[in-house]
């Protein structure tokens, strides 16, 4: 096994988002960091090739759900199953990619709360006096390692691009990667189904990030760039937050933070974390 | 570090100036990041600069006057004791635990303000009034605060009159300077903060006020001055070895705000002395009392909170706190003298004087306040005012709107007039009704219902028995929710039956008891050695409710509604018994 920078065998041993499929240029190579590592992504005759500039050496390749996968490590067969995206009518696309200085689960996290929805996406997610979280249900799926939040609802001004007014949505959150999370709300414009959201984060290092948001939704009438604004504007709103937190990397021990009933689901994201034995992007609690 | 001034260990952070109302100013100090900001009632607060939820820095929350706001989800912490006061995604609830930020000692004088970690008394500098301070413009410099205290001293010779500098601690000198068009030489006092590990910010004071005229023109020459000696420092500083940066330190929570919120359990005990500071009639027959700390901190509280006051004559009593989060010195409350008192209301009358001791629980709110609603009501009768004033006090100053509503035979008989009329137009008597008028103008208020939830409109009563069970009753027949009626008993008028014991179950402490007749929960509970929290112990105040797992409670209460009666999954536990002939709990 290659020597890496990171020390973390779990978190190399998982695929890794390096970008989406059609920011790969046609000729030449793109580079990017992963894990601090430096990887060039290009087009060969046999298809995306990723590798490392500095020994040369072949990195695997998957390309999944409109974006580059690779590992620095020996990776699983496949990644998480994500069905939705590939019914026919839905816009599957990279809504943008965003450099944010945090760790990677802290990402997860603001990306499964939603008590910050009125304070932080006032107007759109979430409005004052709306304020409450009520109960949801939250479990680790046996079956497919990962947690699994169901029963999710809240107030939202405007859910989505074809919202016409305040609804109260309801939401599913899944982490089926421990730098991946996607989230299933309540289409506006289609009830009975849902709009698929994606938060792909691609450590580039212990506490730097870029988050790439995939979103496969049900829109048959917003441009490509109405949706991305939407989900820009979003996650704009985020990252100031997020690079406000203390400490950056995220503290898996109990007592380094206070959580409450509304953060049952990132309780349940931690203490996952802790039994994957996962380290990279958080403090470990002590043992 | 050094201890720069006498004072122990206070150094300056900011300048007074920098803490414009409803700001929050960023600052640091030794590697530690604070959060500092300046209440409406001019109180300086520094604060660890991370929110004890998720990490979130102070500095980029939103100073509402009173109480500071986190940006990311609105936790809202009081001026003073630093107590969480609210979490809005659980509107319905009391924070649970007491949850507090770090605070550092803080205090405002000669136009700078000063904190540190381990600071005791005031800051003093020899020879200076604090009016005659003016600061000079802070300087950040890249270097050591020891290494720009001795270089700034070792400058200040040739800067200065030609005297050499007189050092007044590691990190603070003085020295007087001759001024460009006046014979007169000024005196000027220059502070190192250190900021963290390699940094530090020169902070100067000049010993005399400029006239206003010529204050930008001493400002400008002396940040022409400070400016070139911080240019030569950090050249010189260039050569030093880099600071090793400081880790930021993170201290570990309190066990207890670690995890989701147990079940509480403290028994009936008095945490706190506190001293009568004021006592003054506000009518009606009611005393208002101002309780201060002896050491100037007073424990977090929300509206609604009661205190239980332990009497000199053995006796308990609730009294609910009647403070807004304006109000955090002492704990104010308001007593009845009720003419058929046991001794309770006589004693806090005739007994206590201003100056006295008395023992308190700590705050606890089994009333909780939403701040979510779209309108919110407030029904009271006679002295059942207090709880309410604290919570309307807390809407007027968020912003919030809401009308309140008080029932009495006159004026005179209207306790707290005071009080209510700063509520503004918010206030609107009820005086003089009889029994039918006094019914009418209720379902009146009543009128419409209400689903309540969040956004929706939201009753709160108290009062004599009577008058809570009118509001309810009106209020069911108008549709309201029970969920947005809320209410809090005095006391509990019902007559108790103890006649029938029953088997008890405690699932977590593993243990069963017999409950024998009359006998409470509660007490065959302590008698096990097992803890529970009580405050009033006659079925009106919620604190000691536990969750049922198995047999069916035979509720004897006023505190559970209705509908959580028949669910039967909570049972306040001391007054109320079991139907089964076996009662589990949560405990």
């Amino acid at each position: 096994m290659a020597v890496r920078r990171a020390r973390d065998r779990v978190a190399l041993d998982l695929w890794q988002v390096i970008g989406a499929v059609e920011d790969v240029p046609a000729t030449g190579a793109a580079t990017t960091v992963l894990m601090e590592e430096t990887l060039a992504v290009s087009r060969g005759p046999a298809g995306i090739a990723v590798h490392l500039p500095e020994t040369g050496e072949a990195l695997p390749v998957l390309l999944r759900y409109g974006y580059v996968w690779t590992s620095l490590g020996t990776p699983p067969a496949e990644l998480f199953p994500l069905p939705e995206w590939a019914e026919p009518d839905r816009r599957n696309l990279n809504a943008g990619t965003v450099g944010v200085h945090v760790s990677a689960p802290r990402a997860i996290e603001n990306f499964l709360d939603m008590a910050h929805f009125p304070y932080v996406h006032t107007g759109i997610l979430g409005a004052e006096p709306h304020t409450e979280v009520e109960d949801y249900d939250v479990e680790v799926s046996d079956s497919r390692d990962e947690v699994l939040a169901t029963r999710c609802r809240f107030w939202q001004p405007m859910a989505a691009t074809t919202a016409t007014g305040a609804i109260m949505a309801d939401y599913v959150y899944r982490v089926p990667h421990p730098y991946c999370a996607v989230l299933y709300k309540t289409c506006p414009a289609e009830p009975h189904r849902r709009d698929v959201i994606g938060i792909l984060l691609q450590p580039v290092s212990e506490e730097r990030v870029r988050a790439h948001l995939m979103l496969s939704l049900i829109d048959h009438d917003n441009p490509d760039t109405v949706l991305r604004r939407f989900q820009q504007t979003i996650f704009g709103q985020d990252k100031p937050i997020l690079e406000n937190q203390v400490p950056k990397k995220l503290p898996l021990d109990p007592r380094a933070e206070t959580p409450i009933r509304a953060d049952k689901s990132a309780v349940a994201y931690r203490r996952w974390l802790r039994q994957k034995g996962l380290t990279y992007g958080t403090i470990p609690a002590a043992a | 570090m050094s201890e720069a001034i006498p004072g122990a260990g206070w150094h300056p952070i900011a300048s007074g100036s920098d803490l414009a109302y409803r700001h929050v100013f960023h600052g640091a100090l030794a590697g530690r990041e604070v959060a500092v900001w300046r209440a409406d009632d001019d109180h300086v607060n520094v604060w660890e600069n991370r929110c004890l939820h998720r990490g979130v820095k102070l500095s980029i929350g939103v100073n509402e006057g009173f109480e500071l706001k986190c940006q990311y989800h609105g936790w809202r912490y009081a001026n003073r004791t630093s107590a969480c006061t609210y979490i809005p995604a659980h509107p319905a609830d009391a924070p649970a635990r007491t949850i507090a930020n770090r605070t550092f000692p803080a205090a405002e004088r000669y136009g700078l303000v000063w904190s540190g970690e381990a600071a005791t008394g005031v800051p003093e500098i020899p020879g200076l009034a604090d009016a005659d301070a003016f600061p000079l413009r802070p300087l950040p410099v890249d270097a050591p605060a020891a290494f720009v205290a001795e270089r700034l001293a070792a400058a200040a010779e040739a800067i200065g009159t030609g005297r050499a500098a007189r050092r007044i601690g590691d990190l603070a000198l003085a020295f007087t300077a001759g001024v460009p068009g006046s014979d007169d030489p000024v005196a000027i006092t220059v502070l190192v903060q250190p900021l963290a590990a390699g940094r530090a910010v020169i902070r100067a004071l000049r010993h005399g006020r400029p006239t206003a005229d010529a204050e930008l023109e001493v400002l400008r020459h002396w940040n022409g001055v400070l400016t070139a000696l911080r240019d030569a420092i950090e050249a010189a500083a260039a050569t030093l070895a880099p600071a090793a940066p400081d880790a930021a330190p993170i201290e570990p929570l309190p066990a207890e705000l670690a995890d989701l919120p147990p079940a509480a359990a403290f028994g009936r005990r008095p945490a706190l002395t506190m001293r009568i500071a004021e006592k003054q009639p506000a009518g009606d027959g009611v005393a208002l009392f101002r309780l201060e700390p002896r050491d100037g901190v007073l424990p977090g509280f929300q509206p609604g909170a009661h205190i239980d006051v332990h009497l000199p004559n053995g006796l308990v009593r609730q009294y609910s706190l009647l403070n807004g989060p304006a109000e955090t010195t002492a704990y104010l409350i308001a007593v009845k003298r009720e003419p058929q008192s046991r001794g309770g209301s006589a004693a806090l009358h005739e007994t206590l004087r201003v100056g006295d001791l008395v023992a308190l629980s700590e705050p606890r709110n089994n009333f909780p306040l939403r701040r979510d609603a779209g309108a919110t009501l407030f029904l009271a009768g006679g002295i059942g005012v207090t709880p309410l004033i604290a919570m309307a006090k807390t809407l007027a100053l968020g912003g919030r709107p809401f009308a309140f509503h008080a029932f009495a035979r006159d004026a005179a008989r209207l306790p707290l007039g005071a009080e209510l009329g700063r509520l503004g137009s918010a206030f609107r008597p009820q005086l003089g009704l009889d029994a039918e008028a006094r019914s009418a103008a209720i379902s009146g208020l009543l009128a419409g219902g209400s689903v309540g939830g969040t956004g929706g409109r939201h009753l709160y009563v108290c009062g004599p028995a009577g008058f809570i069970e009118l509001v309810r009753a009106q209020a069911a027949a108008a549709g309201w929710a029970e969920a947005a009626v809320h209410f809090e008993y005095f006391a509990n008028a019902r007559p108790l039956d103890r006649s029938q014991g029953f088997e008890l179950a405690l699932s977590r402490s593993c243990l069963t008891l017999a409950v024998a007749p009359g006998e409470t929960i509660v007490e065959a509970v302590r008698a096990a050695g097992v803890d529970i929290a009580t405050s009033c112990e006659q079925g009106a105040c919620g604190t000691c409710l536990a969750t049922v797992l198995d047999g069916a409670p035979d509720h004897q209460d006023v505190y559970l509604t209705p509908s959580e009666k028949a669910a039967g999954r909570s049972i306040v536990t001391c007054v109320s018994r079991a139907r089964s002939a076996r009662l589990v709990l949560d405990l």
